[in-house]
This record gives structure tokens, sequence and C-alpha cells, in this order.
């Protein structure tokens, strides 16, 4: 499609335990187009957080390295957004200034961010609980809010770590339109972190099934044309055929 | 994708939240718990004065348990020849001094030491040998380096709160969260944003504890200050009262501290009250 804003090669990343190396990841390499929507299917544990830790440059790896848009990457990467599984928003704040908070560290005047943060509230609908707390606030509400406070940071690319795997059905299918939504014609890139086949094939453009230590076990093109209705698109004999794919790959890890 | 199945962006997109209605509540269950619960105290506080008043001197000696009577008929005397309010003004200064000097420097150095680990884990041992010292073992060298003035009052306060406000702001500063950290640096935030958005905010609840359980303690050290080693103020008046046998008196300045002492409870409550809705997300969920 065009070029990479993301190269990974042999990257590997061990946790030091006592005497013990627990490795995490082990000789990853990968590419991220600009602009595509890529998903990392894997099992729990097969060192996905720790890849996009790695990707939003949280953490340095142990070996091997990560270049964005051809620079190689050092200390956290103020490029991307990440949202990650758990919350990260902050107690103290209510979710107006939550979801301001970039443009304000950014020194941005108080009136633009605010006008900013309001559209974005309104965009992911939680419109009237701007004065509330995050603890006032249920899951599927944080989640929102977290992710208007990415999506005011304005990103070019977004790191989203199972973003959806806490909320209920219905929510999940509204969340991931929304997504994809903001995603389409925008030109942003995402890498997108599940381990639910359906979710990937609904929302992605390729998706990477990891095994452990992260090796890459599949890598597919998804072709479904979009709009995808996650209602019809489950029955669609190709979505069949992919889901079908994506799953061998998976237990073919297991083993 | 067809219309029914897809939310409209930010309208439909919002079953979020639970329903808010407003509700009508009569007198009785607006005020009704809380008027039962003030009656019974005031009630119970009436009984006690009138059983005691009752039971000294036909059946108690008043020389050791005084009696209401006698109480306030010295707190009548000494308010009318002004030695209450001179007292209580020196032991009040003592605590507000005491808490200021010792709160100040336990947070301050708290944010100092605890944010750097290692320098916490070499003096932690230090730090709590000094802290596990009963304050008041430390009056009479205090006596020493700074006489029995109002000084002495004031550290032995201060030292105990410090201690109190220095470790509870210590493990606020410990416990931030990670994450919170992580997310501020992504959005390109400087050491000076994660020290004063992210530490400073996330550790308040810590300091806040420190404060609320120093508060009484500041009383504390500064009346045992005055009842090792003084002439003046509350502590003063109970052992001067004590030596010359004067029950009354001892009771009365009492009454008076325990006054003082509800007065700080009530600052108290209003800052955990501050401090409720600052509670981390993962608390209640």
């Amino acid at each position: 499609m065009s070029a990479a804003v993301i190269e990974v090669q042999g990257l590997s990343k061990h946790f030091r335990k006592d005497d013990e190396e627990l490795i995490a990841l082990r000789g990853v390499d990968l590419t991220v187009e600009q602009g595509s929507f890529l998903v990392l299917l894997g099992r729990s544990g097969c060192g996905k957080s720790t890849l996009l830790n790695l990707l939003a440059g949280l953490t340095p790896p142990t070996s091997g390295q990560i270049t964005y848009d051809g620079k190689p990457m050092r200390g956290p990467n103020t490029q991307v957004g990440y949202l990650t599984q758990h919350d990260t928003l902050m107690p103290w704040r209510d979710v107006a200034r939550n979801v301001q908070m970039p443009r304000e560290l950014r020194g941005e005047s108080k009136k633009e961010r605010a006008a900013v943060a309001a559209e974005l509230i309104k965009l992911v609908g939680l419109d009237g609980f701007e004065r509330h707390y995050p603890r006032e606030l249920s899951g599927g509400m944080r989640r929102r809010a977290s992710l208007a406070r990415m999506l005011c940071a304005d990103p070019e690319t977004l790191l989203l770590d199972e973003p959806f795997g806490a909320l209920d059905a219905q929510l999940r299918t509204e969340l991931q339109g929304e997504l994809l939504r903001l995603w389409s014609g925008s030109g942003r890139t995402v890498v997108f972190v599940t381990h639910d086949i359906e979710e990937a094939l609904i929302l992605a453009d390729r998706v990477v099934v990891l095994g452990p230590v992260g090796t890459i076990l599949l890598d597919q093109p998804v072709d479904l044309p979009r709009p995808r209705d996650p209602d019809d698109i489950r029955v669609d004999p190709h979505f069949v055929e992919l889901h079908r794919r994506l799953s061998a790959a998976l237990k073919e890890g297991a083993r | 994708m067809s219309a029914t199945t897809t939310p409209q962006v930010g309208s439909a997109a919002r079953p979020a939240g639970p329903l808010r209605e407003t509700s009508r509540r009569t007198w009785r269950q607006r005020h009704g718990r809380k008027t039962l619960i003030w009656g019974w105290r005031i009630g119970l506080l009436v009984v006690l004065l009138v059983v005691w008043q009752a039971l000294s001197g036909p059946v108690l000696d008043p020389q050791f348990v005084s009696s209401p009577n006698g109480i306030a008929t010295r707190l009548g005397d000494w308010v009318a020849d002004g030695t209450l309010w001179s007292n209580t003004w020196i032991t009040v200064q003592e605590i507000v001094l005491g808490f200021l000097v010792g709160a100040l420097s336990g947070a301050a150095l708290a944010y100092l030491i605890a944010s750097v680990r290692v320098v916490w884990d070499i003096l932690d041992p230090f730090l709590m040998a000094l802290y596990a010292i009963p304050k008041v073992a430390l009056a009479p060298l205090f006596i020493v380096w700074f006489g029995i003035g109002t000084d002495m009052k004031v550290l032995l306060a201060a030292v105990t709160v410090f201690f109190l406000v220095f470790l509870n702001t210590a493990a606020g500063v410990h416990e931030v969260d990670r994450a919170l950290v992580d997310a501020v640096r992504l959005m390109n935030g400087t050491r000076r944003d994660i020290a004063f958005k992210v530490v400073l905010p996330a550790s308040m609840t810590g300091l806040l504890t420190g404060l609320r359980v120093s508060i009484p303690y500041a009383l504390i050290g500064a009346v045992i200050g005055e009842l090792v080693a003084s002439n003046r103020g509350l502590g003063y008046l109970i052992s001067d009262s004590s030596a010359k046998f004067d029950t009354d008196g001892v009771f009365a300045t009492l009454v008076v501290l325990s006054v003082i002492a509800a007065v700080l409870n009530a600052i108290v409550n209003l800052l955990g009250k501050r401090a409720n809705r600052w509670k981390p997300l993962d608390a209640e969920v």
C-alpha cells in the first residue's frame, strides 16, 4: 500500500526475575504500513502486550530494534496514542479534564483544549458526564473516556491493547464501529491487539497471528469488503474461510 | 452496514450510564436518622451528668471524682479571671505550630526521599528505628536542648506529627500507579509534569491520611510536653491542679481538652470528605 511507519527487526524482550530470565519475545520481525489497520491476534501470554509496550517505547528492547518513520526509537514514542487494557485515567480528574490532558501538557490554551475535548466527549457519547470522576463511571464509560483522551492528542498511530475486552457484546460492537469510522479516511495507522478472531476479522486489513514468544504463525491479509456489518459478515463464506484459517493457526501455535 | 446495527456518531452511541431521577423525600426521610442519633447522644450525656452529680457526695467522694457542678463552677471562675483563655491559647498555639512544622517537614522530606527508591531503601531501617522511639522519651532531651519554653512543646508535637505525615506520604508516593506515569510519558510529559500532575495528586490520599491521623497526636505531644515541664498551658493546669488535690480543676481542664480534640476531629473529617473523591479507580470496582 504505502510506506512502512513501524519497522521491527529481530526484536527480543527478556524480563529478569531473580536468577531466571523470562523470555516474552524472541526475534520478532514486523512491518506496519502507513494508514493500515493491523490486528495482532494471539492467545494470552504470547507477548502481545509486551510488543505494544515496546512499540510505544515504554520499555527498551533487550535486543533488536524498532524504527518509527525511519528513525530508530529511543524513549516513549509521543507520536502514538496507546489505549492499554486497563484504564489509565487520572482518578483525581473529571472526564473533561482527563480528556484535555494531552493538550494541557502541550501547553495549549484552556479555551482551545476545552473546545476540542467537548467535541470528543460528544463523539464518544459521554456528553453530560464531563464533571464526573472516573470512579463514578461504568467500565464502558471509562473506556470511552480513555478513547476520547487518546484522540485528543491527535496521534498519527493508534496502539490498542484489547481495548474492548471487558465490555458487553453490544457496547463492543458499537465502539468497534466508532473506531472504524475514526480510522477510515483519516490516514491513521492502527495496531490492534486481541484474542478474538471475529473482532480481528471485522476490523483488520491484515491479521498477524502470534504464537509463543511472539513467533509469527500467520500473516493474513483480510480482503473482506468494507464496511463490514458484524451481523451479516459472520455468514459470508469468505469470512468463514478466513476464520477457519486463523483458528487453525492459533491451534498450531498452542502445540 | 445497515443503519439499524450501527450507532450514529454521538447520538445513538449512548446507553451510557445509569438513569438519573430527582427524588422527593420527606423531612423525616431526610433528617430522621440524624435527629434520632443526635437526640440519643444528648440524652445519654444528660443522663450521665445527672447520675454523676447525684452520686457525687452521697456515694462517691467529690475529692476524688469531682462533680459536674464543681467542674462548671471551676470553669466559670477560670473564665472570669482569664486563666482559662490564656492557658488554652498557649496550648492551641503549640498544637498548631507543632502540627504545621511537623506536617510541612514530613511532607517535603517524603517527596524528596521516597521519590528516589534507592535512597528510600537505604534510609528505611533508620527511619523505622526513629519512628519506633516513644516520643515522650524525647522530652527530657528536648528540655536540655531547648529549655522549658514553648519551643520544646512545639517540637515534641512536631516530631510525632512528622513521622506520621512522612510515612503516610511516602507510602502514597510508592503506590503511584506506574501505568499513569507511562500514560503521561506518552503524552510527551516532562519529569515536572509527572511530578506535579501524577505523583503529587496520586500521593495526596497518603498525605491526607497522614494529616488526619496526626492531628490528635499534635495535641498529645503538646500536652505531654506541658505535663513534663512548664508553667503555662493546659497540661500545666492539670499538673498544677492535681498537685493541689484540686480534682475539679483537673476535670475542668480535661473538659477543655476534649472540646479542643472534638474541634480538631471535625477538621479531620472535613479533610476526609475532600479526599474521598480521589480514591483510586479500583478501590470500588
